[in-house]
């Protein structure tokens, strides 16, 4: 049986998943190797169980992140925390230092083109946490891959690795933040 | 002068009298990571990375201010001091709001380049994400303290070689913080010369040039040591420079 893989978007801006795009022709290897089981590239509503490798992009900025990041670790047996936000918060957390209400009223009000409005009970969208968080503060990791984004063939790295049942530990060339 | 002869994990080397651990590691090629270190400024032994271990101390002493005496038996790799070192570094990354990707220095960066020496994967403390003030009131320079460690390269250098005494630390402990003179916009104080030392010194993004964008701050570091040695040993041409 192939290894089920699975990517998770959390609170990131998705450039994880456009460097993990960009393996290019390594993808059709790829394919022929795992089966990809939850991804936002594809079209899986539920995070299923019985996981092999989870990578997981963004940091855990809105309750919705933090329920599926459980349940990801529930269901997962390798969880890889992927890229800077994951990992550090990053851009994602600079939000941090400044109030929820404060950030909303920015957002939703005070830069609104029309109908500035914060979002509440009738319009159903996740709600922002106090602070965002790396992953490993909200659940057990295992593997960190860094970089905004991590780049194609450290993702290629990592992923060979993990398929080949190793714990991948990434050479000093691939340590690299921002 | 008299010459001082000790060991270094294990191999034996001479120091002259007033050289400290850190300075004959340097000369012979034995990696000591460093931060509030400077050449050219006065040591301080305050980021604590170049902690060394020492033969009958039970402390572990900063190479940077600590003379190796007659005999004496150093080690500057053991588990516990890579141990150390990579905490400090967790610490440090834990205190400020160091978001690399977005940083002017990423690249260039004194702390980026220490959490590689460490190996630092992932910060085992909770993050603080303290709330920390951005002073651009300076016509040509930019002081952001989210990105400051506090190693206060810049205090030393305004002090030590410009001798203007702009920056100097406000508050204790986890709130301290770089001033400009009695706590003022850097833009309105009537002591800074604009002469940029701090900028060129300062380790991380902390300080920078109006107009540097993501990774294109590149800093210039060796000009404090050939100022110092010009002033001092009234060595006029840059040559020490080309020759290492």
């Amino acid at each position: 049986m192939k290894p089920r893989i699975a990517t998770a978007w959390l609170g990131g801006c998705s450039g994880c998943h456009m460097s993990f795009l960009d393996l290019d022709e390594r993808l059709i290897e790829l394919a022929d190797k795992i089966e990809l089981v939850y991804s936002p590239i594809a079209d899986i509503k539920e995070f299923p169980e019985n996981v092999d490798v989870a990578l997981v992009e963004g940091a855990i900025t809105n309750n919705e992140n933090e329920e599926l990041a459980h349940i990801i670790r529930k269901n997962s047996r390798l969880v890889v925390a992927f890229g800077d936000c994951a990992t550090t918060g990053n851009v994602t957390a600079m939000r941090n230092p400044f109030k929820v209400e404060d950030i909303q009223k920015r957002a939703y009000i005070e830069l609104a083109d029309k109908n500035p409005r914060i979002p509440d009970e009738y319009i159903n969208i996740a709600q922002l946490l106090k602070i965002a968080k790396p992953l490993h503060e909200i659940i057990k990791v295992d593997v960190w891959l860094h970089g905004c984004p991590p780049t194609a063939d450290q993702i290629w790295f990592a992923v060979t690795e993990l398929l080949e049942g190793r714990i991948p530990v990434l050479p000093p060339v691939y340590l690299r933040y921002g | 002068m008299s010459v001082i002869t000790f060991t270094i994990n294990g191999e034996q080397y001479s120091a002259k009298e007033g050289d400290t651990i850190l300075q004959v590691a340097r000369d012979n090629n034995i990696p000591i990571p460093t931060l509030c270190y400077l050449e050219g400024l006065s040591t301080l032994g305050a980021c604590r990375l170049c902690l060394v271990e020492i033969e009958g101390t039970p402390k572990l002493l900063p190479a940077c201010t600590t003379k190796p005496t007659e005999g004496m038996v150093v080690k500057t790799d053991t588990d516990k001091l890579k141990r150390y070192r990579k905490m400090i570094v967790e610490l440090l990354a834990s205190e400020g709001n160091h978001q690399c990707a977005v940083c002017v220095m990423n690249g260039h960066c004194e702390l980026q380049d220490l959490a590689y020496e460490v190996g630092l994967d992932h910060v085992r403390f909770p993050y603080l994400f303290p709330k920390k003030s951005l002073d651009a009131t300076h016509k040509d320079f930019v002081m952001d303290r989210n990105r400051c460690v506090l190693c206060t390269r810049c205090v030393r250098v305004c002090h030590e070689v410009e001798a203007a005494h702009v920056w100097d630390i406000a508050g204790r402990g986890i709130d301290c913080e770089i001033i400009a003179d009695l706590n003022q916009p850097w833009g309105t104080s009537p002591s800074c010369t604009s002469c940029g030392k701090c900028v060129n010194v300062c380790p991380t993004g902390a300080l920078f040039e109006k107009g540097a964008t993501i990774g294109e701050m590149e800093k210039e570091r060796g000009f404090i040591k050939f100022i110092v040695n010009a002033r001092k040993k009234h060595e006029w041409v840059r040559v020490a420079e080309e020759d290492e």
